[in-house]
């Protein structure tokens, strides 16, 4: 019966009444409704990836108007034609360079943090998340090896363009099933009595093992090293529609798989054998969601590299203010995870203009205070 | 019509361990049946193996169907358990806290009906829970709790009932108050009930047969007062107790051993 400080400020802890339309209407008997995900949520992720893609291809060294850009999408789109008003320059610096970025940046987004939110379900953790399962790593290490593979034997010069291999995904997700697979058989060593720690104490060992051996792999082909280096700190800067078109159906296969799976990962919540004698099957059930969630997040990562606290953040955020059922935290987390990540980014590469910022230090620099400020107002409000 | 459960030669082992050794039980419909028996006597891994949730050697039948031959959802709507100290999921609501109870009603893709909906309402109302329903689950009291575990269990409409331990965290009123309901509800719904149970008054209190499980294997079965005997529990228990024989049952009392005269120093 263990209890997560932060997933016992459920529902209620939203301060009951006052919660946004939270799908079940505390307080009044008896026509009680299950919870859901309503409306209102949903509205609310829908409007905050809005406003996050816009602003993504709205700022920049070059300011653009909303309406502008608005009026460049549609024209993008097949047989409608409409002139944008913006010159030949800012038309191109809108499709060319902040479009893909921007989309990639969603789809990571809501890729990690639908992950994340999948793995707590899965293992019961309010701690999972596909860094501390070590899914990242291990997808690095694999990345890592497919690269140095591609210099070391072909000699070839892919990863130096702007797009990623796509052998590398396919190595990523053989590393990052590898390392959740040995993160989980590591952790079910405590046997009856494991504690959430346990998992996450392995987790960190498989981290360090695979960051030992991807650290092996960058000296042994050094001419790698700074490519490699520059992809660990996450980046979305060499962001073209490659690398969107290669991400985009292993996000849509995890969504689809995950989402249809949302209510089942509600059942496992009560633990394995009570699933059971419910009639659900929770090995089934979690090996699938093993399988696409870590797919998700090797994609995720050959792509963009390793981008931390997403996946920890944001299905806590959206447990902690829109419920606390699977049904809700899955499709939220995805819908804030693209919005999350599509500002990080914006901040990453406006910030300290022209430089930029790797994008996984300013996830990790503005998701650990928001999360500590959210977990505390939250429980004040209880 | 079969009887809900039927025990032949039934085995379990548990990681290499035997715990059960060729158990012969039914439990005849309408019926309460409580397993007693010492700590490590297989009390639990009995019920388990009954819901299914263990593998086992010999052959166990529900309502006449051979359980291996049961797939899981026809089973969860055959047969509900409490397990001993079931899982309580951080920030779930009474509502959807047996709202999972129609898991086995509801295709693994799908989500609930009005069916199911009016299913959970009528266990809420029934157990008392209903002003509750919107609370969570960690936030009830004892007693609040092990009624939503209950309506859990009924939501699942299964007419086989496995208790483990219905009543070890309550207090002897809330004791009280959950074996009443749930002997209430099986004299109402046509309930049959296989339980565990330390506390042997209480037992003998609400069941009309005991088993008695040594061991991982049945020793003794029959009305309470056959069970609770003097000689049967000092001699599997090594307890040294007193049976009472009150107008509701057998009630053990515990003795303490004869103390020597105070020597005045």
């Amino acid at each position: 019966m263990t209890v997560a400080p932060a997933k016992a400020a459920g529902n209620d802890a939203a301060g009951g009444k006052s919660a946004p339309a939270a799908g079940v209407r505390r307080g009044q008997a008896p026509h009680r409704r299950p919870e859901r995900l309503s409306v209102g949520w949903l509205l609310a992720g829908v409007l905050a990836v809005t406003i996050a893609a816009l602003a993504g291809l709205a700022l920049g060294p070059v300011r653009l108007g909303p309406l502008g850009i608005v009026r460049q999408l549609l024209d993008l789109v097949p047989g409608v034609d409409i002139h944008s008003g913006l010159s030949t320059r800012e038309a191109a610096i809108v499709t060319d360079l902040r479009l893909p970025r921007v989309c990639l940046g969603l789809l990571v987004g809501a890729t990690l943090a639908m992950a994340g939110g999948t793995y707590q379900g899965m293992f019961r953790n309010p701690l999972a998340d596909p860094y501390l399962l070590g899914v990242a790593a291990g997808a690095g290490m694999g990345a890592t090896a497919a690269i140095a593979a591609e210099h070391g034997f072909a000699a070839t010069e892919i990863t130096g363009g702007p797009g990623t291999p796509v052998l590398v995904p396919l190595a990523a997700f053989a590393g990052a099933l590898l390392a959740v697979l040995l993160t989980y058989l590591l952790g079910a060593t405590g046997g009856r009595y494991r504690t959430p720690a346990v998992l996450i104490l392995a987790g960190v060992a498989v981290t360090s093992f695979f960051t030992a051996i991807q650290g092996y792999l960058q000296q042994r082909y050094a001419q790698t090293i700074r490519e490699v280096y520059t992809w660990i700190m996450g980046r979305l800067t060499t962001a073209g529609w490659h690398d969107v078109l290669l991400l985009l159906p292993y996000t849509v296969l995890m969504a689809i798989v995950v989402l249809a799976l949302r209510r089942q990962l509600d059942v496992l919540s009560v633990g394995d054998e009570e699933a059971a004698s419910l009639g659900a099957h929770p090995t089934r059930i979690r090996y699938t969601l093993i399988v696409v969630a870590s797919l998700g997040t090797a994609a995720a990562v050959s792509v963009s590299g390793l981008i931390g606290f997403v996946g920890l953040i944001v299905p806590h955020t959206v447990r902690l203010l829109a419920g606390s059922s699977y049904r809700v935290i899955l499709p939220l987390s995805m819908l804030f995870g693209a919005a999350f990540m599509a500002l990080a980014d914006l901040a990453a590469r406006t910030v300290l203009a022209p430089a930029e910022i790797p994008i996984g230090v300013v996830t990790a620099f503005l998701g650990a205070p928001f999360f500590i400020v959210v977990l505390r107002t939250t429980r004040r409000l209880r | 019509m079969s009887d809900p459960v039927e025990l032949e030669r039934v085995s379990v082992a548990l990681d290499g361990q035997p715990i059960l050794h060729g158990v012969d039980l039914t439990v005849p419909e309408g019926s309460w049946v409580t397993v007693i028996g010492p700590n490590g006597a297989g009390k639990s891994t009995l019920l388990r193996a009954v819901g299914g949730l263990v593998a086992f050697g010999g052959a166990i039948r529900l309502f006449g169907t051979p359980l291996r031959r049961l797939p899981r959802r026809d089973r969860a709507r055959l047969v509900a358990t409490v397990a001993q100290d079931p899982v309580v999921p951080p920030g779930m609501a009474v509502l959807d806290y047996v709202l999972l109870g129609r898991t086995p009603y509801i295709a693994p893709l799908g989500r609930e009906s009005a069916t199911d909906l009016a299913a959970v309402d009528a266990v809420l109302e029934r157990l008392d829970l209903a002003g509750l329903a919107g609370r969570r689950l960690e936030s009830l009291s004892g007693g609040e709790r092990q009624r939503a575990f209950l309506a859990r269990a009924l939501a699942q409409g299964a007419s086989l009932l496995l208790l483990d331990e219905p009543t070890t965290a309550l207090d002897i009123g809330h004791q009280q108050d959950v074996l009443d309901l749930v002997d209430q509800l099986r004299r109402d719904g046509g309930l049959t009930v296989l339980s565990t149970m330390h506390d042997l008054s209480v037992a003998g209190g609400y069941a009309d047969r005991l088993v008695l499980l040594v061991d991982g294997r049945l020793v003794a079965a029959g009305p309470p007062r056959e069970v609770l005997t003097e000689q049967l529990l000092s001699e599997h228990y090594r307890a040294r107790v007193t049976v009472v024989d009150t107008g509701h049952g057998p009630l053990v009392v515990p003795v303490r051993p004869a103390r020597s005269a105070p020597t005045p120093s």
